[in-house]
């Protein structure tokens, strides 16, 4: 259990309904630990700007993780949390190990740009 | 325009320095701000088990500073969290900072407690193998190196106590230290001798890290005969100390030649109203209980210095 305020994804199943259901998806796949907590914590702060993406926690050691565990994008990194970031279902972006509001809010504003003008 | 608002106090940083200053200015009904620049607690979530906080038999870093920083916010402490300093003024009576957020606030008087970080190697290929082989945490990664072979990089008490917990994990633990002797206790280094799957270079250091998906070796050189070699690891874990987080007072405020603010027994610098505490002042031993206490003597040292310029003002007041 992840004790955050962040939405806890708990299955296979939830994981993929929450990336189906939300144009935006960022997943921080990590434990209890001084490496992911900073990142849990970013997210909550940044939910009530980034109101057009949905931020999500899964636990590493949750036996259905394997959804971000063992997915090619993965491969080669060692040191959590895996933060896993999905666009209409896609996985485009993925980091390991820590990192720091300057770099999340980077790829935020970058693979979830709002540049929609009607 | 940007909105300003006034504080009692500011308080620059979030760790066990800053709360616990925020928790003794808020007690005192002091209007305090705390700025800090990532989550609240500082490198006190870096500590998986706390044991020697007195009054606590055993804690997590997460849990302490989750504490500390309710007790702040019942006190009525304001805490901006991922929030850094854009610009200040640190001199004259009325304390000037400009923040990430956009907005500019003022304070009568100042306790800086920014805290220190891991210090970094700082040659090639570092950032991009962060979290794709190298390591600064080995509770947190030591998993993903069972049947690996791996290298420590450090000579302290950090440095010895990881690798040997490191040794659960991997085959052949490789310690690269830069001199010819550990700084460590003794009873770290027997422990690390001791162990088989530990191995030593010294009077050597990393230069270079190479891989192309993940980390697949390193340039080490011998500091003594400037040789070096391509050393084949599968991870490196890095304990190398830890530096102040003072960049952004360069100039601005009294430091030493290691960039530690240089305060007195009151916690004072040379700033009339600027205080320091934590790991970022002068001194010999940083642990959580001796942040604890310095940013105490600095809280109740502020809360005198506004006393006293409150009296000042309202003599002014009535003598003009």
């Amino acid at each position: 259990m992840l004790y955050t305020n962040l939405h806890h994804v708990m299955t296979a199943a939830d994981h993929q309904k929450l990336i189906n259901e939300n144009e935006n998806v960022m997943i921080c796949c990590g434990r209890m630990g001084p490496m992911c907590i900073p990142v849990y914590g970013i997210m909550e702060d940044l939910e009530d700007e980034y109101k057009h993406v949905k931020f999500a926690d899964m636990e590493f050691d949750n036996p259905e993780a394997y959804v971000i565990r063992d997915v090619p994008e993965v491969r080669g990194f060692m040191g959590i949390p895996f933060t896993m970031y999905y666009r209409n279902g896609k996985l485009v972006k993925a980091t390991s190990s820590i990192q720091s509001p300057a770099q999340v809010r980077a790829i935020l504003d970058r693979e979830f740009a709002t540049a929609d003008v009607k | 325009m940007t909105e300003s608002t006034h504080f009692d106090v500011i308080v620059i940083g979030g760790g066990p320095a800053g709360l616990t200053a925020g928790i003794y200015l808020s007690r005192a009904r002091l209007n305090t701000l705390i700025v800090s620049d990532g989550v609240p607690g500082g490198q006190m979530i870096l500590t998986h088990e706390i044991a020697n906080y007195p009054g606590v038999e055993s804690i997590s870093g997460y849990q302490l500073s989750n504490i500390m920083k309710k007790q702040a916010k019942n006190f009525g402490c304001t805490i901006k969290a991922n929030t850094t300093i854009v610009d200040m003024n640190l001199e004259g009576p009325v304390k000037e900072f400009s923040l990430s957020d956009g907005k500019k606030y003022t304070s009568d008087a100042v306790i800086l407690t920014p805290g220190g970080r891991s210090r970094t190697l700082n040659v090639p290929g570092e950032a991009p193998f962060k979290g794709r082989g190298i390591s600064y945490c080995a509770t947190c990664d030591g998993d993903f190196f069972t049947g690996k072979e791996i290298v420590v990089v450090g000579g302290g008490n950090s440095a010895l106590e990881e690798a040997v917990s490191l040794t659960k994990y991997a085959t052949k633990v490789t310690i690269v230290h830069q001199f010819d002797h550990f700084q460590a206790f003794e009873y770290a280094v027997e422990e690390a001798r001791a162990n088989d799957r530990i191995h030593f270079i010294m009077e050597s250091a990393i230069t270079r890290f190479n891989g192309d998906d993940k980390l697949e070796s390193v340039e080490i050189k011998n500091l003594k005969t400037g040789e070096t070699e391509d050393f084949r690891t599968d991870g490196v874990f890095i304990f190398i100390g830890y530096v102040p987080n003072t960049e952004f007072l360069k100039g601005k405020i009294g430091m030493n030649q290691w960039n530690e603010i240089v305060v007195d027994s009151d916690m004072a610098s040379n700033l009339p109203g600027v205080y320091a505490a934590g790991d970022s002042i002068v001194k010999r031993y940083r642990q959580v209980t001796t942040a604890v206490g310095d940013a105490t003597i600095a809280a109740l040292a502020a809360s005198n210095y506004l006393h006293q310029l409150k009296t000042k003002q309202l003599h002014e007041s009535l003598t003009h």
